[in-house]
């Protein structure tokens, strides 16, 4: 705007916003340090429990000086535990920014890889492997599983990418054909199982509540590659995918082309929840929960709503790993079934206590 | 300075043609234009065209822009609902096609824009709070922040109450003198149209009927043929002309 051509806010005497939006900026900025604090710490005690169990003293040492400490902690807690505690963090944060930016994209609070249909896909594929050994790519033993619920979950994601490019398909018309798969899929996995046998039943059973417990150092670094590519791709659209927010109309209006973006979005959103599902399981809700309580506490500018779902996810995540291990000593019950019996009631609660509403 | 000029512009939804073959005179920055014309008539498509949303023949053609993007444009207002502020929601306009960091001279911006439109008390304010009046003179704001040598706005005083009304048509037709900007703006009221406007633009059903000053151009017979009422134009003791619409036909 051209200065001088009429008076500024301060010679108004108006308040001067941009020192509100200053300050906004650094509440953000602390609430997002606070969030790492808080991961770093649920890190220490995910790692710390176990059979075995070490000191957080001991688990910090083994972190940052590993020569310091006895060969048992050090394998312990490097080769063994390390790779579950992680996995937890960067599945949990994948489900967030995927759950994130799908409500971003479809303007639909209810939207994330659960309800869209994709996990449920990737629960299909890994059913075929489990019950029936049918192989979609062939791989090594360790990978078919993965790999089939990857496939799966890349096919849903692309009907619904496919059948969204019809004429006259509007955002409601996606997340229905959202949920008409989820319920394709779950009929199609009610089949595999009447005809598997009962070890293959229990075998799928337990895939689909979810469990960090498969995780590995390679499958490890597959899942946190795809999070490291994908997140740059969605931070260069931060402006445009905050704009969507305010409706295609406006995103428009704004110089944002919504149907392009809708289906770059989808394609990588489709890959960071596939990938995440496919190593762990189904593990429900956190694409649901991780998105609002950022929401809640960061807003939508996505340069703090992207960081703050993918931290916030994570953070649950870990912390469903903690509980997983300490709510029945001696055993580590599903993350899956903790998500759902932990994660709705907070879910809940939150938004029930909220004076605002997001939607 | 500027010159925005329609040369045959048409628009389709599908198969069904909504705009035919608009041609105008050039006009001109600095001036304020109306575009008239009753429900339907499709004043929305034609911003939408111009503005480059929609396909259709015929050429936009805008000579003299110095800036990457000399349009902006603010649609009819749609009621969003995310959590962003007011200052958040003008920053964003401001900072689409940019880079995440933002810089002092936006924030400057933003806060002149909000500091024009008189609404610079709502920059904390919750989008989601505000009332439909609110909300349109934010979409000013946004549409303003980008610093457009072309203005398009679709019914912006459709929520306002009538000080704001007034407030905001000034405020448009200042810049417009000010900073050499061509303003076009959709307005129901052929008052505000007759006392805030240089020239004006009437469509009915897809066809431009009518285009030159507005004085000229809003006349009881193009009353009585497009919005289908009796009226008559009086000065007012000031010289303005005040339009008196007697009865519907």
């Amino acid at each position: 705007m051209h200065a001088g051509t009429s008076p500024s806010p301060t010679e108004q005497g108006a308040p001067e916003g941009r020192d509100f939006y200053r300050a906004l900026v650094v509440r953000r900025q602390l609430i997002l340090a606070a969030l790492t604090l808080a991961l770093f710490l649920s890190l220490c005690v995910d790692l710390a429990l176990g059979p075995a169990r070490f000191g957080l003293g001991e688990v910090i040492a083994a972190l940052f000086t590993p020569d310091n400490v006895s060969q048992q902690a050090r394998v312990i807690l490097w080769e063994i535990r390390m790779p579950v505690a992680l996995m937890a963090l960067v599945v949990g944060a994948s489900l967030s920014v995927a759950g994130a930016q799908m409500q971003t994209i479809l303007s639909n609070p209810l939207a994330s890889p659960f309800t869209l249909g994709i996990s449920a896909g990737a629960g299909f594929g890994a059913a075929l492997a489990l019950a029936f050994g049918v192989v979609i790519i062939p791989a090594a033993v360790d990978y078919v599983v993965p790999i089939n619920a990857f496939v799966m979950a890349m096919v849903t994601a692309f009907f619904i990418h496919a059948l969204s490019l019809r004429r006259g398909v509007t955002i409601e018309t996606i997340v229905l054909l959202g949920i008409a798969m989820v319920f394709i899929f779950n009929a199609l996995m009610a089949l595999i199982q009447f005809f598997a046998s009962q070890q293959a039943v229990s075998a799928v059973v337990f895939w689909t509540m979810g469990s960090l417990t498969k995780a590995t150092w390679p499958k490890l670094w597959i899942a946190l590659g795809v999070l490291a590519v994908v997140m740059p791709l969605l931070a260069r659209h931060g402006w445009a995918l905050t704009a969507m927010r305010l409706g295609d109309a406006k995103a428009e209006s704004l110089g944002v082309k919504p149907r392009r973006l809708r289906l770059e979005v989808l394609v990588l959103v489709a890959l960071l929840a596939a990938i995440a599902v496919a190593f762990v399981g189904t593990i429900g809700f956190i694409g649901l929960i991780g998105p609002h309580i950022a929401r809640m506490l960061l807003g939508e500018d996505q340069r703090f709503f992207l960081p703050g779902a993918a931290l916030c996810g994570a953070l649950i995540l870990s912390v469903g790993s903690v509980l997983s291990k300490v709510l029945i000593p001696g055993t580590v019950i599903p993350i899956g079934i903790i998500t759902s019996l932990v994660g709705i009631p907070f879910f809940l609660f939150l938004v029930l206590s909220h004076k605002k509403a997001s939607w | 300075m500027v010159t925005l000029t329609l040369d045959r512009l048409s628009a389709r939804y599908g198969r069904r043609r909504i705009l035919s073959e608009i041609t105008t005179p050039g006009f001109q920055g600095g001036q304020v234009v109306a575009v008239l014309g009753p429900n339907a008539a499709g004043k929305s498509t034609l911003f939408r065209r111009i503005f480059g949303l929609l396909d259709g023949g015929g050429t936009v053609r805008i000579k003299g822009a110095t800036g990457e993007r000399p349009v902006a444009y603010m649609p009819q207002d749609t009621g969003a609902n995310a959590v962003l502020t007011v200052y958040e929601s003008v920053l964003l306009a401001r900072m689409q096609g940019r880079r995440l960091n933002v810089q002092a001279d936006d924030l400057a911006e933003v806060d002149h824009a909000l500091a024009e439109l008189g609404i610079a008390h709502l920059g904390e304010r919750d989008i989601g709070d505000l009332s439909g009046g609110q909300r349109q003179l934010v979409g000013a704001a946004q549409a303003l922040v980008q610093n457009p040598e072309i203005l398009l706005l679709d019914e912006p005083t459709s929520a306002l109450d009538l000080h704001r009304q007034i407030h905001l048509l000034s405020i448009l037709r200042r810049l417009a003198r000010e900073r050499g900007m061509l303003v076009i703006a959709a307005l129901h009221d052929l008052g505000h149209a007759l006392r805030f406007t240089d020239q004006a633009m009437v469509l009915e059903n897809g066809q431009l009927v009518a285009c030159g000053p507005t004085d000229e151009v809003v006349t009881p017979e193009l009353l009585h043929r497009v919005y289908r009422v009796t009226a008559r134009i009086e000065s007012c003791s000031k010289g303005r002309p005040q339009l008196i619409v007697e009865e519907a036909v």
